[in-house]
């Protein structure tokens, strides 16, 4: 096949940990394909190792088994061409928003240069942000701080953005207008995007698709492709097809823990 | 609001001029011996006792060695704290011998020290590192431990080199345990300071005091004292606007 390789590939990755009560499998014969531009959630219990998938990605973790391809290059160091957003916003409280923007540059190469302060610039606008540059993090409410998060997770202009339950520490309304804005960037500049929630109607509401993950050792007991309209926004939360999708996920999720 | 930002300010004050009255009035309505306390108005007595430019001496000779140690102090004890924090085989392996150095009591190895060292500046020098190091490695170690794993990870992920990791992320992190122990640290140099001039001195504010003493010039030692206690307060309050500052964003959040 001479297609383009898929962005993400993971072919029988097992991840195990050595903790101190014995050894833990987290991951076990996890196979899927991300498509470059799609934007996958990846959902699943806590504990299910939603997050061990993400940092296999990443490459700040290596399997234990199995092998994880992207761009049809298998991981061994972390990439360039990813950004990451954690669950918490975690900026440094001392650096003003544009700086933290700035922050990867000035981390990986030790200097900003006039264009990297254009680009923060660009995209503190995007997040809408606009305006507050020179605040502190602590300055802004925690669904600001994300859009920091964001921001600084796309500087480097990553094809592939991994986010991991980022809107779960807000409260539902602004979870819910995150969601949307983030969508907005998404179509405005598309990425690859794997975002890992415990979140079903957040899952429905963002993805093409929804890996649903199955408890210790976590693998991929299901694979839901959604054909939800896009554009998608306030409208699609009332959309009859997602309540199915919603309803479908959440009696799998449930007969699966009981 | 006026009112309610007085009245804080005041009560300590109000306080302090009262236990002085108190003070006092005692020491004349039951004929306190001065030797055993004497009354403040006498302790200011003690004051004049000596020329201004022999306490600007005596409280140079303290200063000094206490803010050279001090500043050798941190100077050591931030990149050990850095090994320490990076390598757990260094961390056990130093760490009980840390403990170990920090059990010793300074007033008894003051001694030893200048006995080894001579008596120059050198060994007041060693005693005051000894006495300030301990707190500034063992906060500064928990502080650079303190950052939010994820900041690692990203570091991690950029691939930046680990010096990068130390200066941009690990020591900022750090700077309020940092300074948390620099300002015990900075009281515990004066007290590093007194205790080796107790020991060998011809002057500084330690030596003031007991050659005070020993003449029986109690009022005089007293004098000294407060001097003593002054400076620790001044540089205690140093230490503090420099946190405001530089480092406004490390201080504890009021609310």
């Amino acid at each position: 096949m001479t297609a383009t390789p898929a962005a993400i590939r993971f072919a029988g990755v097992g991840q195990v940990f050595q903790t101190q009560s014995g050894a833990l499998e987290a991951l076990r014969g996890v196979d899927m394909t991300i498509d470059r531009h799609e934007f996958v959630a990846v959902l699943g219990p806590s504990g299910c190792g939603k997050s061990t998938l993400l940092r296999l990605t990443s490459g700040l973790l290596m399997p234990t088994r199995g092998t994880i391809e992207v761009f049809g290059k298998k991981v061994t160091e972390p990439r360039d061409d990813i950004g990451i957003v954690f669950q918490r916003p975690t900026l440094l409280p001392w650096a003003t928003i544009e700086d933290n923007v700035l922050f990867p540059v000035r981390h990986k190469t030790g200097s900003v240069s006039p264009d990297d302060r254009k680009t923060a610039q660009a995209l503190i606008e995007k997040v809408g942000l606009k305006d507050f540059e020179k605040r502190l993090p602590d300055e802004l409410s925690g669904g600001m701080q994300q859009r920091v998060g964001i921001a600084r997770a796309l500087f480097m202009n990553p094809d592939i953005l991994l986010m991991d339950e980022p809107f779960s520490a807000l409260d539902a309304l602004t979870r819910e207008e995150m969601g949307f804005e983030l969508l907005r960037i998404w179509e405005d500049q598309p990425k690859t995007v794997m975002f890992i929630t415990h979140s079903i109607s957040e899952a429905v509401l963002l993805a093409d698709r929804i890996l649903v993950m199955g408890e210790r050792p976590g693998s991929i007991v299901e694979n839901l492709k959604t054909d939800i309209p896009r554009p998608r926004d306030m409208e699609t939360s009332n959309n009859q097809l997602m309540h199915d999708y919603v309803g479908h996920l959440r009696s799998l999720l449930l007969k699966r823990a009981a | 609001m006026a009112r309610a930002m007085v009245t804080p300010a005041l009560l300590p004050v109000g306080t302090f001029v009262a236990i002085i009255a108190v003070w006092e009035i005692s020491c004349h309505l039951f004929a306190i011996p001065s030797f055993v306390l004497p009354a403040p108005s006498r302790i200011l007595g003690g004051f004049g006792s000596i020329d201004i430019l022999r306490w600007f001496e005596h409280v140079w000779g303290t200063l000094r060695v206490a803010m050279i140690g001090y500043f050798v102090s941190i100077a050591v004890a931030i990149p050990i704290a850095i090994a320490l924090a990076r390598s757990q085989v260094l961390s056990r392996a130093f760490y009980p011998i840390l403990v170990i150095v920090q059990s010793t009591p300074v007033v008894a190895i003051a001694p030893i020290i200048i006995v080894a060292l001579g008596s120059g500046d050198l060994p007041r020098v060693v005693i005051t590192c000894l006495i300030t190091f301990f707190p500034l490695v063992v906060s500064t170690t928990t502080g650079l431990m303190a950052t939010p794993p994820e900041l690692i990870e990203l570091s991690r992920s950029l691939r930046a080199p680990v010096f990068r990791e130390i200066s941009q992320i690990r020591l900022p992190y750090a700077i309020p345990y940092i300074f948390s122990a620099l300002k015990i640290s900075v009281t515990l140099a004066v007290i590093g300071a007194v205790v080796a001039e107790f020991v060998a001195a011809e002057k500084g504010l330690g030596y003031f005091i007991q050659f005070s003493t020993s003449m029986f010039k109690v009022q005089q030692a007293w004098a000294g004292l407060v001097i003593l206690v002054l400076m620790s307060l001044v540089l205690f309050q140093a230490v503090i606007a420099v946190q405001r500052i530089w480092f406004p964003w490390s201080l504890p959040k009021d609310k």
